[in-house]
């Protein structure tokens, strides 16, 4: 035992927990792929719904918002999408980003995906529920 | 034990990205990540799409008009042909996450089948769209 664990009266147990694998990457992961399988038929739906509203004005699209359904698959539809960019950024700015900037990077990046899901939600929900 | 003196020699830098011969396989690797960053910026136009409808109907004319534009159109024929490679290629990621698929042979058919499926559906989405009166 080195002289620093001796003096913080640590195990070397204590100290090996919290380094190195913490067993959650696999969590990461396995979301990533959840979501990535969500998304597969909730970005076909938005897709398919950009396209059939091409040329329609703007009382055809609120009316199309409107309905519940629609407006139940698009806030799914932001909420999947956000978690999946959001562990997908995490993942390309962990393997570019080396310096202290990093930490900053993951907590601004995840923070924009929130604010952008929520005003997302915010909006739909806005023209739902609007007369 | 003692190191030998071979090892003080600099070991050989990777990965040394520029020397590869670009393949198939590492270039639809890298695309699967560029797509992505591409898709993130696209999910931003898509709340901003939201939020303008919300606001009223000025502002929705305002992205619409943005849209509908030369450059707007070019770049949306972009990220339509960026969605499907994305797409596709993630479902090779997920079937390749059941151990499936991974014989050289399979990964290039897999390889070619995303690019040829990608170009397919993005030509299919705009003439359907095209049809649609856009």
């Amino acid at each position: 035992m080195d002289p620093q664990n001796m003096r913080n009266m640590r195990t070397p147990l204590a100290r090996a927990i919290g380094l190195g694998s913490a067993k959650e990457g696999v969590g990461a992961w396995w979301a990533e792929r959840v979501s990535a399988v969500a998304l597969v038929p909730l970005t076909l739906w938005l897709a398919a719904s950009i396209i059939a509203h091409t040329g329609s004005d703007y009382a055809t699209f609120i009316i199309w918002l409107k309905t519940p359904l629609t407006a139940t698959v698009m806030i799914l539809l932001l909420i999947a999408l956000f978690y999946h960019t959001a562990l997908g950024l995490q993942v390309v700015i962990e393997d570019y980003v080396h310096s202290g900037a990093k930490f900053a990077a993951v907590i601004a990046m995840r923070f924009g995906c929130f604010a952008l899901a929520t005003a997302g939600v915010v909006a739909t929900l806005r023209i739902a529920f609007s007369d | 034990m003692m190191p030998s003196p071979t090892t003080t020699r600099p070991r050989p830098q990777s990965p040394n990205v520029q020397i590869y011969r670009p393949q198939l396989t590492s270039v639809l690797s890298i695309l699967n990540r560029i797509t992505g960053m591409f898709l993130s910026v696209c999910a931003v136009v898509l709340v901003a799409w939201l939020v303008a409808a919300a606001w009223g109907p000025q502002t929705y004319a305002l992205v619409q008009a943005a849209i509908a534009s030369w450059i707007g159109r070019i770049v949306l024929f972009g990220a339509t042909f960026t969605f499907f490679l994305h797409l596709c290629g993630g479902i090779r990621h997920l079937v390749w996450d059941t151990v499936h698929g991974f014989e050289l042979r399979s990964i290039y058919v897999s390889g070619w089948s995303v690019v040829a499926a990608s170009g397919v559906l993005t030509v299919a989405a705009w003439f359907v769209g095209a049809l649609m009166g856009g």
